[in-house]
């Protein structure tokens, strides 16, 4: 590799970064929105109190709730901008052209929304905005090539997928109120839109995984090994129990989300017994008791008998993920030996669930304090990020399948001949 | 012959008012309800924290010394399409020291309900009707900013509905509970626990309590109003 393409997957790997820690700063400050209940503290959208949504004046932003909200939308234009340019930089100078037709669709549809009448001015002016954003993204960059495969593609995911999430925020504002079959369509909204942030960041940093030193030094290490037919592998049963233990952590935390969503505060406030038992009675009775005993500051309504089964089936999961994770962390450190990144992913992934269990209690124990149920919900998507690591480390191990051997080994060998040429 | 049946029901009703009577009683609460909770977000809020001197509390149960409870509706159950909210006084709701006051009001279908914005902070007047017919009477005007000296907003319910959550998600610990009514017959508990239902024709009546806590749902009893009315207590339990 030449050095101008060394520094510039080096900047590609930084960037690509960036933008996830900008995403998981974002996830933060979403958690902080749902953890103070003020996911409707600005009542309008895209406009804010009736402003552009840039132009909102500061007396109004920093009051109470506001804060969090339009912090919130703030920063998610921003994270919205860098993954356009991580798009535009992924797909190199092929992107250009389709990256500028749906920049320039966007700006003309934003256009026409602003004549279809006021109420629908905001939208519009929201759409040409990000259409502007992409249009400028597709004629000013540089011609970079291409990044190798599957990261174009990632890129174009992650791009379609921050604007479907920044629609489903906007979209949690404008139906809050709108309801069917009896349920909220904010709650469903924010539920969505909590699970699509998680499965975004999982996103991006599998894009700054791929693009990253480590991740060539391990596929180098990888192709030595196979080309060798020997060298550390995961078994086909390790590599399962790690995808299965992800989608897990997922799952749970979907349960986590519409728990949050629910707004309806602790519907056990004591740890680890549930109401002083193993499993807390759920009959009317005992519920009108609980809600009779409930003394919520902003979570005021009262909580139902799946409101008290949700967060047992949270807990359960919870110590199934944790016997999982740890059985997972032995298995890998008793397979990998060495200085192995995927010993390390392993091991991290493990205190991260041990620190989350932690923090779960503790939101409990401190009548779901914002800062800790928002720590709990950061730590919940890091996790989800390292499991997911994890899934690509071992899955891309061909020496659990002489099939992906054998690919390997044919890739390292076409390298070869490449760098001879 | 219309000129007559119009005079006949004026009769009626004079007859009815003239001997209608007040239904008065306490309520007062049984058990031990858990301590209400600081509100401290309020005290930490740059601009609500300078509003008030003290950390308030929640008011979840109001009781007095001898566990008289307040904020408890007490209305006559079944008596609907009696109401005369169109033309009664309108309902006040305020928003003072970041908290709706009162925070447990009841008005009637069709009375206007008036939010004022006593606090020099931005509040956001959220209302959260459940009956279809609220909500599309105030479709658009649910969710509303209300500045700092801002003009008052209005609100009209036609239906009846308990509980009517008010929020305002700017102080997230900012509720009111609105009872709307079919009907003016109806009280609010004061802090001694006790209410009056005014001008009750004669007859029998089932009369219910409601509390956000120990009675969701309502507790009733029967009772008879005389000429010299009718007096009813309450005991609400806390389990």
């Amino acid at each position: 590799m030449s050095a101008a393409t060394q520094r510039h997957q080096t900047w590609l790997h930084r960037f690509a970064t960036l933008t996830s820690a900008s995403t998981l700063v974002l996830v933060a400050i979403g958690g902080l929105v749902t953890s103070h209940g003020v996911g409707m503290a600005v009542p309008d959208w895209p406009t804010s109190y009736g402003y552009n949504m840039f132009a909102l004046p500061f007396s109004i932003w920093f009051t109470g709730g506001v804060f969090h909200e339009h912090t919130h939308r703030q920063w998610a234009s921003i994270v919205g901008v860098l993954v356009v340019i991580l798009a535009r930089w992924l797909g190199g100078e092929r992107s250009r052209k389709p990256i500028m037709i749906v920049g320039a669709v966007e700006l003309a549809a934003g256009i026409a929304l602003r004549f279809a009448g006021d109420e629908w001015r905001g939208a519009g002016g929201f759409l040409a905005g990000i259409g502007g954003v992409v249009l400028l993204a597709g004629i000013a960059w540089f011609k970079n090539p291409a990044a190798p495969k599957p990261l174009p593609a990632m890129g174009w995911w992650a791009f379609w997928l921050v604007q479907v999430q920044g629609l489903l925020g906007g979209l949690r504002v404008v139906l809050d109120a709108h309801e069917v079959a009896g349920i909220k369509m904010g709650l469903i909204f924010g539920i969505f839109h909590a699970c699509l942030a998680q499965a975004f960041f999982v996103l991006l940093c599998a894009i700054a995984l791929f693009t990253s030193g480590m991740w060539r030094r391990f596929v180098e290490q990888r192709n030595s090994f196979a080309a060798a037919g020997e060298g550390p592998g995961s078994s086909n049963r390790l590599q399962l129990m790690i995808l299965g233990t992800t989608i897990l952590i997922f799952v749970q935390l979907m349960i986590g989300a519409t728990m949050r969503h629910q707004h309806a505060g602790l519907a056990i406030w004591d740890f680890p017994l549930a109401h002083g038992e193993l499993w807390p009675a759920t009959d009317a009775e005992s519920i009108q008791r609980y809600n009779q005993q409930r003394v919520e500051i902003s979570a005021v309504d009262p909580i139902t008998a799946f409101h008290v089964q949700l967060q047992m089936i949270h807990r359960l999961v919870a110590v199934a993920i944790l016997v999982l994770v740890s059985f997972c962390c032995w298995k890998v450190l008793r397979q990998f030996a060495g200085k192995s990144v995927v010993r390390r992913f392993a091991i991290v992934w493990a205190v991260l669930i041990v620190v989350q269990v932690g923090l779960g209690a503790w939101t409990v124990l401190s009548h779901k304090a914002a800062d800790i149920a928002t720590a709990h919900v950061v730590v919940g998507v890091l996790s989800l990020a390292t499991g997911s690591s994890l899934c690509i480390f071992t899955a891309r191990n061909p020496v659990s399948s002489p099939r992906a051997a054998a690919v390997s080994a044919r890739e390292t060998a076409e390298a070869a001949a490449l760098k001879q040429s | 012959m219309k000129t007559t049946s119009l005079l006949l029901l004026a009769t009626a009703l004079t007859a009815s008012v003239a001997n209608a009577a007040d239904i008065t009683g306490t309520v007062k609460l049984s058990g031990t309800p858990p301590e209400e909770r600081p509100i401290k977000p309020l005290k930490d809020d740059v601009a609500c924290g300078k509003l008030v001197s003290e950390v308030p509390t929640t008011k979840f149960y109001v009781t007095g010394p001898n566990k008289e409870l307040a904020d408890v509706v007490v209305m006559l159950k079944g008596v609907t399409g009696k109401s005369t909210g169109a033309s009664a006084k309108p309902a006040v709701l305020d928003q003072k020291g970041c908290l709706y006051v009162p925070q447990i009001l009841a008005i009637q279908t069709g009375q206007k309900l008036v939010v004022k914005n006593s606090d020099p902070a931005l509040h956001n007047v959220h209302a959260n009707p459940t009956a279809d017919k609220n909500s599309s009477a105030n479709a658009g005007k649910l969710n509303r900013a209300q500045m700092a000296g801002g003009p008052d907003l209005d609100f009209t319910f036609p239906a009846a509905e308990n509980f009517l959550k008010f929020q305002c998600d700017v102080h997230p610990w900012m509720f009111a509970w609105v009872t709307v009514v079919d009907s003016p017959y109806f009280a609010v508990t004061d802090k001694d626990g006790k209410f009056t239902i005014k001008d009750v024709p004669p007859g029998k009546y089932t009369v219910t309590a409601l509390h956000r806590k120990a009675a969701l749902t309502g507790v009733d009893k029967e009772v008879e109003v005389k000429e010299d009315g009718a007096t009813v207590d309450f005991t609400l339990e806390v389990k």
